[in-house]
């Protein structure tokens, strides 16, 4: 596992080494960037002087602005150097002078330099700012050298002005600052910039000298100093990091900070833990939670491996990474320090020693290893924090014995070795003589060990022993020995044996760790990539309850909360009758987040056993376990894998819930904004026409002796008007709400489409009067599949907005054609057009595309029942600008029927 | 319309479209016999009306069952249906049902008195059918069967011709496409036949075949032919 982060590092990124390709090979000029803390520093002196060295490496470099404020050391550095003159502008009658970008341009440098990057440019210049002037250059291929102090990047605007209680106003976005290919911080220590300040090296505009003063204050320079470093490093890391990913050098590169913490079954690993989320937080690195697996991992107590199982999953809980990596060292440091290496850490973080100094000595100790070898990593050693604050989920679930070979097995198996090799040692004694008899218990003792494990293989290093002496060492047939070579002959045997079966047993160990290992993380893996390929919520939980019956054959019952209570939402196999007893005890898990049932403290009369699943955000649901044996449910080794699919089965819960709260806010935003546009739409679109009508008959009414006929006549053509209008209005209404409600059945029957335009222009001879229509059907056209009533409203509702949006005595075309397999009728208006942005929502209900003032505002709905229309009969419905000229156009599109040309002789 | 003056039946629950119809019925020579609901309808049949303006939405029975109930007792009496838009189906049942003719609500006046000239003129000619129809150009000889457009003679085929005259001897009132495909063919003919006709008939009669002048579509219900004024 090591080995593979590391190659995986090694190897260069494609994205990084695409992103270097970019940069070195794009023709855009590199920026390099000379930083400083405060003015006065010298970052013009040093841009000078670097100009100058590449001079004399043969560059064509020019002067594009530079403010010496007087210095003379800098005047005399500029002497070498090609000025362009700079540009004069008049401004309120001043006189003010701002770079040549234009100049620049022409003269086509290798490289310019450019002072003060944050300088605002005099109204009147082609950007308000200059770095915008050398982002044109850059964009012109020519390489810009530029200086900058801290407090002029924006996202630094703020802590500067805390920290000096002057604020900036001329800033330099990050990105600008990111953009540098190289950024040179230049530094001076603040005592030296205090005494250049004292020897009047720095310029001061003298309206501002006490507000400097201020400024120049030591600790107001440590600070900005110290900011300056950092976002210096902060650039040069990422540049770093991106480098060494293209050229895949292997770490540690101290750039940020990456926080590693090891956490042991001491119950102290939970502070820990929590101390390097802390430490991160404050670092703004990624921390990693590692715990490494050894041969002793496998002899510590149930309550130990949970407590390290629940402590990966706080580090998970807390926005750290947990791993576990298998320890293939014999010392638990070099495992975690090839860790810290293969992944950039930077700080180690690992729990004082509670161990005697005797288990020390013969062990080793971990913080002493640790300390010696890691090398560039800093390793911190945190005294015992008793788990405090934040309370692990304590288990309160018995569990089945692990072991599934019973106790006796082993042993009796011990015994029966040794028995066979004492036979062995029978048959082979004429032959070998009893020198060679110990070779079949060897043999048989280390088939022990490796089947077996220690214990057993050492009750047959002693059964061994006794056999050898008993049957084949005088006395026979007696334990006591005559001669003493044969009691060190027997004792090193002894020995031997032990060893064998520790080194034996050891490697069994690790085998059976690997392996279990292996199976846990490929069944997690398969189960996670199961969940991840389903959407649906009750998808997720039916392949969760599927894999984790399958997995630990049980039976799974999935509970999640709905409307307040508790609701079965799956099942395998499915079930979803719950006795009283298993409700009390699922809604006592949920209440209190703890386990509830069957094995459990709590309720342990239920059926099930149920647990609550958890993200980081809270629980999500219960699971309820049970299954047709008797007795408890779970091994401990199965409990933590459930633990684990039930993790990965919150997230997955939690995933749907937000794609669906996602779904909804946007639901909900979008009826809320519909509810608020048919509210204005109802309250103007019902109220002008009823007003008028109103007014107009009102007037007519009370005054009908002081109007003339023709006034007379006028009122009444508007009382009508309106009233159609409104009458419009209202059957839009009515057309929408049979649409949403779906009323609407299209009658599907071939009809002629010059029959229907004939039709709605009868309809809409009024609305057209002022316009003139163009009607252009195709002789070729087919008959299609259409609704006549629908369709008529299509073109009516059509007719009706070209109407609206084309000033009267222009033309308004409808072109019928035949396309392949569609028929497409065009409505063509000689208005000015959608505009781009409205294209895309002009169908929308209540969307009323921007119009001037002289355009009488429609419903917003037409379009929309058009849309709803034509999709009710199979057709699409788009809308365009035209090529030819200004105008719009809106096709709708029908298939021709499989059965068209149906022709009949006359 | 002189001596006798026409009466009319109007059925409808809403007393300003009662109102509304009272007034310019009258004005126009007519005489009004009010309905407020089916009930009082039947009982007003006794007073013999000429004609029936009925609302297809009663308060106490559909106005569809009215109509059958009318027919019953009148098979002749002209029937004009006041009904909404977007109830093509209730239109289309209304005509099948004997009704000579609809307005779609909100109407004019002068399309309603149009409709109900339409019936009462189709009553009168069922006798004897005048010899020669005229309406703006479009002239058509029942007798010598001649169709002429202006001074243009248009030749039909038998079918076109049998298709102009069945509008003709309806001419101003709308007929459903079954009516036409019973007359022509016959109750099962495939109402695409009719279609193509129309569009025959219409590349023939009319000077611009998109914009129909005399032979209008009465979208989703049949077709109309414009009757002179």
């Amino acid at each position: 596992m090591p080995e593979e982060r590391a190659t995986l590092v090694r190897r260069p990124s494609p994205e990084a080494l695409l992103a270097l390709a970019k940069r070195e090979e794009s023709r855009q000029g590199r920026l390099k960037i000379f930083v400083g803390a405060a003015p006065g520093v010298g970052k013009t002196y040093e841009m000078l002087q670097t100009a100058l060295a590449r001079r004399k490496d043969g560059y064509d470099i020019v002067v594009g602005v530079v403010e010496t404020h007087g210095r003379k050391e800098t005047e005399a550095l500029l002497e070498g150097l090609d000025v362009i003159p700079r540009r004069r502008i008049d401004y309120k009658g001043q006189q003010l002078q701002e770079m040549d970008l234009e100049a620049i341009l022409a003269r086509r440098p290798q490289i310019v330099l450019v002072d003060e990057l944050a300088h605002t440019n005099a109204p009147g210049s082609r950007h308000p700012k200059r770095y915008l002037d050398v982002l044109d250059l850059l964009e012109a291929g020519i390489n810009v050298y530029s200086t900058v102090n801290i407090q002029h990047i924006e996202s630094l605007n703020d802590v500067v002005a805390q920290i000096t209680h002057v604020r900036v106003r001329e800033m330099v976005p990050d990105a600008i600052f990111d953009r540098a290919n190289d950024v040179k911080l230049v530094d001076l220590t603040p005592e030296d910039l205090i005494q250049r300040l004292k020897e009047g090296k720095i310029y001061v505009p003298e309206e501002a000298e006490r507000a400097l003063e201020h400024f120049f204050s030591p600790a107001n320079l440590t600070a900005l100093r110290e900011l300056a470093l950092r976002r210096t490093a902060e650039r040069v890391d990422e540049q770093l990091l991106s480098e060494m990913r293209a050229r895949a050098i292997e770490g540690p590169w101290a750039a940020g900070e990456r926080i590693l913490v090891c956490i042991s079954e001491d119950p102290r690993a939970a502070g820990l833990t929590r101390y390097a989320k802390r430490l991160a937080d404050r670092l703004h690195g990624p921390w990693t939670a590692l715990y490494v697996e050894t041969p002793r991992s496998l002899q510590l107590t149930e309550e130990q491996r949970d407590r390290i199982a629940d402590t990966l999953r706080l580090a998970e809980r807390l926005g750290g990474e947990a791993i576990t990596v298998p320890g293939s060292h014999r010392r638990i440091a070099d495992d975690v320090v090839d860790f810290a290496h293969a992944n950039n850490i930077t700080q180690i973080i690992i729990g004082k020693s509670t161990r005697s100094r005797w288990f020390e000595i013969v062990n080793g100790s971990v913080v002493h290893d640790l300390a010696r070898c890691a090398g560039a990593i800093s390793v911190h050693v945190i005294a015992g924090e008793d788990v405090a604050g934040e309370e692990l989920p304590r288990k309160t679930v018995s569990t089945a014995d692990g072991s599934r070979v019973p106790e006796w097995i082993p042993y009796t198996a011990a015994f029966a070795a040794i028995a066979t090799a004492l036979g062995a040692g029978f048959l082979i004694r004429p032959i070998s003589g009893v020198e060679g008899v110990d070779l079949p218990f060897l043999i048989a003792i280390i088939a022990v060990a490796a089947r077996f494990g220690l214990w057993p293989s050492i009750t047959a290093s002693i059964a061994a022993a006794l056999c050898y002496n008993f049957f084949f060492f005088p006395p026979l047939y007696n334990l006591t020995i005559s001669d003493p070579r044969n009691v060190a002959a027997v004792i090193f045997f002894m020995a031997a044996a032990v060893v064998v079966s520790n080194l034996a047993a050891r490697t069994r160990l690790q085998a059976v760790t690997a392996i279990n290992r292996a199976r846990t993380t490929e069944s997690l893996h398969a189960f996670s990539r199961k969940l991840a390929g389903v959407g649906m919520l009750d998808e997720v939980l039916w392949a969760a309850a599927y894999q984790t019956a399958l997995m630990l054959k049980v039976h799974v019952m999935f509970l999640l909360p709905e409307d307040g209570t508790l609701a079965v939402r799956a099942g395998y196999p499915p079930e979803d009758i719950l006795d009283s007893a298993d409700i009390a005890a699922a809604k006592w898990a949920w209440e209190n987040n703890q386990a509830a049932g069957r094995g459990a403290d709590t309720l342990p009369g239920a059926k099930r056993l149920f647990l609550p699943m958890r993200t980081g955000r809270g629980p999500v649901g219960i699971v309820g376990i049970d299954s047709d044996e008797e007795g408890p449910l779970l091994t401990a080794d199965q409990r933590r894998l459930l633990d684990a699919l039930m993790d990965q089965t919150a997230v997955a819960v939690e995933r749907v819930h937000l794609v669906d709260d996602m779904d909804r806010v946007q639901r909900d935003m979008e009826t809320e904004r519909l509810r608020s546009a048919l509210l204005t739409s109802i309250s103007h679109d019902l109220k002008t026409p009823l007003s008028a009508v109103i007014g107009t008959a009102q007037t007519l009414r009370d005054m009908s002796r002081d109007l003339s006929e023709a006034e007379k006549s006028e009122l009444l053509t508007q009382v009508i008007e309106e009233g159609e209008r409104l009458n419009r209005f209202i059957a839009n209404l009515l057309d929408m709400t049979k649409l949403e409600s779906g009323a609407v059945v299209a009658k599907l029957s071939p009809h002629d489409l010059s029959e229907i335009i004939g039709g709605a222009l009868r309809r809409t001879n009024k609305i057209l009067a002022q316009h003139q229509v163009k009607v252009d059907l195709a002789d070729d056209l087919p008959m299609v599949e259409i609704d006549p009533v629908l369709f008529e409203q299509v073109l009516f509702n059509l007719l009706d907005n070209a109407a609206k949006y084309a000033s009267a005595g222009t033309a308004i075309e409808l072109v019928g054609r035949r396309e392949g397999g569609t028929v497409t009728l065009r409505v063509l208006d000689e208005g000015e057009g959608v505009p781009e942005g409205d294209l895309e929502h002009i169908f929308d209900k209540f969307y009323r595309a921007n119009k001037g003032d002289r355009v009488r505002a429609g419903t917003g709905l037409g379009l929309a029942i058009s849309r709803g229309f034509v999709d009710a009969m199979h057709g699409t419905i788009t809308a365009a600008n035209r090529m030819d000229r200004s105008g719009a156009v809106f096709t709708v599109a029908l298939p021709v029927p499989k059965s068209a040309n149906l022709e009949i002789a006359a | 319309m002189t001596a006798a003056p026409i009466k009319v039946l109007v059925v409808d629950d809403e007393p300003p479209i009662r109102k509304l119809l009272r007034l310019g019925l009258r004005s126009h020579g007519y005489e009004i016999l009010e309905a407020p609901n089916g009930k009082i309808a039947l009982e007003l049949l006794n007073s013999a009306p000429d004609l029936v303006i009925l609302d297809l939405g009663l308060p106490d029975v559909q106005g569809l069952d009215l109509l059958r109930l009318i027919r019953a007792r009148n098979e002749s009496l002209p029937v004009v249906v006041l009904s909404s838009r977007g109830d093509e189906s209730g239109k289309v049942a209304a005509l099948d049902l004997g009704a000579d003719d609809y307005v779609t609500k909100p109407f004019g006046m002068g399309e309603l008195l149009a409709r109900m000239r339409a019936a009462l003129r189709h009553q009168l000619q069922v006798q004897g059918e005048l010899p020669v129809f005229r309406v703006d150009d479009l002239s058509v000889d029942l007798v010598r069967r001649i169709v002429k457009l202006g001074e243009q003679d248009v030749r039909l085929s038998p079918k076109e011709y049998e298709l102009l005259r069945l509008l003709v001897q309806h001419a101003g009132k709308v007929l459903t496409h079954n009516f036409m495909l019973r007359n022509l063919w016959d109750e099962l003919a495939d109402v695409q036949y009719l279609r193509v006709y129309v569009r025959q008939l219409r590349q023939k009669i009319e000077p611009d075949p998109e914009r129909p002048h005399y032979l209008l579509t009465e979208t989703g219900i049949g077709y109309r032919l414009r009757a002179p004024d």
